[in-house]
């Protein structure tokens, strides 16, 4: 008898090993690590980014998968913090073995897990971090596909002229991504004959700006430069409003979510102009209006708050570019995808995604320039008046 | 001048906040000895309450807003019953440990229960603010203001005026001797908890609106608590008051002169000057020892 049964397991084990050999692909999953603040200040934008992958991926897998097999995100929450992110990526890439991974939000975060990806040699999709810091540190396994603030900046002068700013004061967050915004913007504006005011700086977890702003008012100048995500930015409008400034305010890095900031500024948010990535209130204005209608079609069905798209989106052009690097790559291997993702181009939803080198020769890290939109609230609506 | 105005008006607005969360804690802190962690938990509970009722269930402003100080007296009164008063007796850090826990415990249920989606309350006020000479204000604030300030002397006749207050500050002064002289030692500590955490509260549901409520929004508030009574004296209401002006104004101040990067620094270079010079608290009247 236990013998027999011996005799069957065997069986068994033969056939399943058989049919592992002729499927085995199939049976195992492409591994994509996401390295996202899903709890902390940050923990809606970044929850948005991970709703945004799995429509990538669902998509991805519904059409047959990648090389036969399916793709798997394996999402770890890094807190929004800097430590946890680090963490996070070597949990990633040592215990789950992953060979690529997206991530992390924030510039503090990404500048955090970065050494990791140097020392396992693994690629990184960056989607929403904008310090000019992370593609130029020299590390060949960074690859971006949101613009730095260099980027935003250098392209927000051709829509400057329309503005006639002729004095500004900057109001930033206090981490690699205010400040690095408030520098490469304002080298952009001394160069073009704007005087740059007051740099005011906030903390990340402030929720009183009323002394920054007042000190603002105050001054000569007839626009105020805001970088900060979506709730600061809330908490700025009101603020500025209570304080009866009716300087224009034009806030970057793309974070601001237009539509929960209608809705949570309400008529404090008329007037002030956003500089964005993504342009889902026009649809055909994107580069890809089909693939921009099926995201936000999918983005609707799944029931989440319309404001997200403009953040979510980010997550998914950050696996279909993972997943279009690993089709050319023919192998789920790390540095197989970081040679196929220099060769990637593709339409993307805020441009075409094509790695340029930037930063020290030898060790270039991959920044794709995605297009720019410059959207302003009037009467709590969504106009968009300069790309 | 005008700038000095308006950072001046925004120093009472936002100091009478700070106030009410301090006196919360002065009050819990130096009766109970709790070093309360979940002091800005119970501040978001009170945004939160306030945005549950008033926004969700659609009730009136303003009774929204007593509902949840209500609710926080209750919350507070709950937590005493349950969580601390098993620990009567066990020494500072081990209560302390348990309120870290507590406010944990909270944090993570608030975004588990309302998503880390900020929430925003719209209130009855006008959106144009109220423009004298070149200084603003918007009409919430100064509502804010009012309301704070109304509370504020609420606590103070009841601390120093009432059966309940006197009991308060016997078992403060000693709590061996109250309980002698017949003081509910279990009723005056559940009451002065329920108490400090509707002052919480009570700032949570009045600044909710101003700002936006989320999950963790009670993180600094419980800080700057901290450094309130630190500032003002443990148990001293007056103290917490005074204290909680003085932070406004080295925030403001600092902010506004200084260094904006700084502006939450400005409030804890004043509290170690205070502990290096006067470390009971600028305003402590001595303590009985034994």
């Amino acid at each position: 008898m236990r013998r027999a049964h011996g005799l069957i397991t065997g069986a068994a084990l033969a056939a399943a090993m058989s049919t592992a050999l002729v499927t085995g692909a199939a049976a195992q999953t492409i591994k994509i690590g996401v390295n996202e603040p899903l709890t902390g200040p940050f923990a809606a934008s970044g929850t948005y980014v991970v709703n945004g992958a799995k429509i990538a991926a669902d998509e991805i897998n519904a059409k047959g998968g990648l090389l036969g097999r399916k793709i798997e995100l394996v999402i770890e929450d890094n807190k929004s913090n800097p430590t946890e992110a680090a963490a996070v990526a070597e949990k990633l890439i040592t215990g789950d073995k992953v060979p690529v991974i997206m991530g992390a939000w924030g510039s503090s975060l990404t500048l955090a897990v970065m050494p990791k990806l140097m020392e396992y040699k693994v690629p990184m999709v960056v989607e929403t971090s904008s310090s000019s810091k992370i593609t130029t540190s020299g590390n060949s396994y960074i690859f971006r596909i949101s613009p730095p603030s260099s980027v935003e900046a250098t392209e927000f002068k051709s829509i400057m002229p329309s503005l006639g700013i002729k004095k500004a004061d900057f109001l930033v967050i206090n981490n690699d991504w205010g400040r690095g915004s408030a520098e490469d913007f304002g080298k952009v504006m001394k160069a073009q004959n704007i005087q740059v005011g007051l740099v005011e700086i906030m903390d990340q977890a402030a929720q009183d700006m009323s002394a920054q702003l007042a000190k603002i008012k105050a001054t000569d100048s007839d626009t105020i430069m805001v970088t900060t995500a979506v709730e600061q930015l809330t908490l700025v409008l009101k603020q500025a409003a209570a304080l009866g400034i009716t300087k224009r305010i034009v806030t970057t890095g793309g974070s601001q979510n237009p539509d929960q900031l209608i809705e949570q500024a309400g008529a404090a948010a008329n007037g002030s102009m956003h500089l964005t990535t993504f342009a889902p209130w026009y649809p055909d204005k994107t580069p890809d209006p089909a693939a921009t209608k099926y995201f936000l079609g999918e983005w609707k069905k799944r029931g989440y708050a319309i404001a997200g798209a403009t953040e979510s989106f980010r997550g998914y052009d950050g696996i279909r570019t993972i997943a279009n690097a690993i089709q050319r790559a023919g192998k789920a291997e790390p540095a197989a995808i970081t040679d196929a993702l220099w060769t990637t181009d593709f339409a993307g939803l805020n441009g075409q995604i094509k790695f340029q080198k930037q930063g020290p020769a030898g060790k270039e890290s991959g920044q794709s320039m995605p297009n720019l939109y410059l959207i302003k609230i009037e009467n709590e609506k969504i106009v968009l008046s300069g790309s | 001048m005008t700038e000095l105005l308006q950072h001046i008006v925004n120093t009472l607005i936002l100091g009478s906040t700070y106030a009410l969360l301090g006196i919360g804690l002065t009050l819990i802190f130096g009766i109970m000895r709790v070093v309360n962690f979940a002091h800005g938990e119970l501040y978001s509970f009170g945004a939160y309450a306030l945005y549950f009722v008033g926004v969700m269930l659609g009730l009136n402003f303003f009774l929204a807003l007593i509902v949840a100080v209500v609710l926080g007296c209750f919350a507070g009164a709950l937590i005493e019953v349950v969580l601390l008063r098993p620990m009567r007796g066990a020494d500072i850090d081990t209560t302390m440990l348990v309120m870290i826990g507590a406010m944990i415990v909270m944090q993570n249920g608030e975004q588990f229960v309302w998503g880390g989606v900020a929430k925003s309350v719209s209130t009855p006020f006008p959106e144009l603010p109220l423009v004298v000479g070149s200084i603003s204000v918007s009409w919430l604030r100064l509502f804010v203001f009012c309301a704070a300030l109304a509370l504020i002397g609420v606590s103070y006749l009841l601390i120093n005026r009432t059966k309940l207050g006197k009991a308060m500050r016997a078992t403060f002064q000693d709590r061996d001797a109250a309980a002698l002289m017949g003081v509910n030692i279990q009723f005056i500590y559940m009451a002065t908890f329920a108490i400090g955490s509707s002052l919480a509260a009570a700032a949570g549901a009045l600044l909710g609106p101003v700002y936006v409520i989320s999950p963790q929004m009670g993180n600094l508030a419980s800080l700057k608590a901290f450094a309130i009574v630190i500032l003002g004296g443990l148990g001293s209401i007056g103290g917490a008051t005074i204290g909680g002006f003085l932070l406004a104004l080295a925030e403001e101040l600092g902010a506004g002169y200084v260094s904006s990067g700084y502006r939450d620094a400005m409030g804890f270079l004043i509290i170690i000057a205070v502990l290096l010079f006067k470390p009971t608290g600028l305003f402590a009247r001595a303590e009985r020892i034994g």
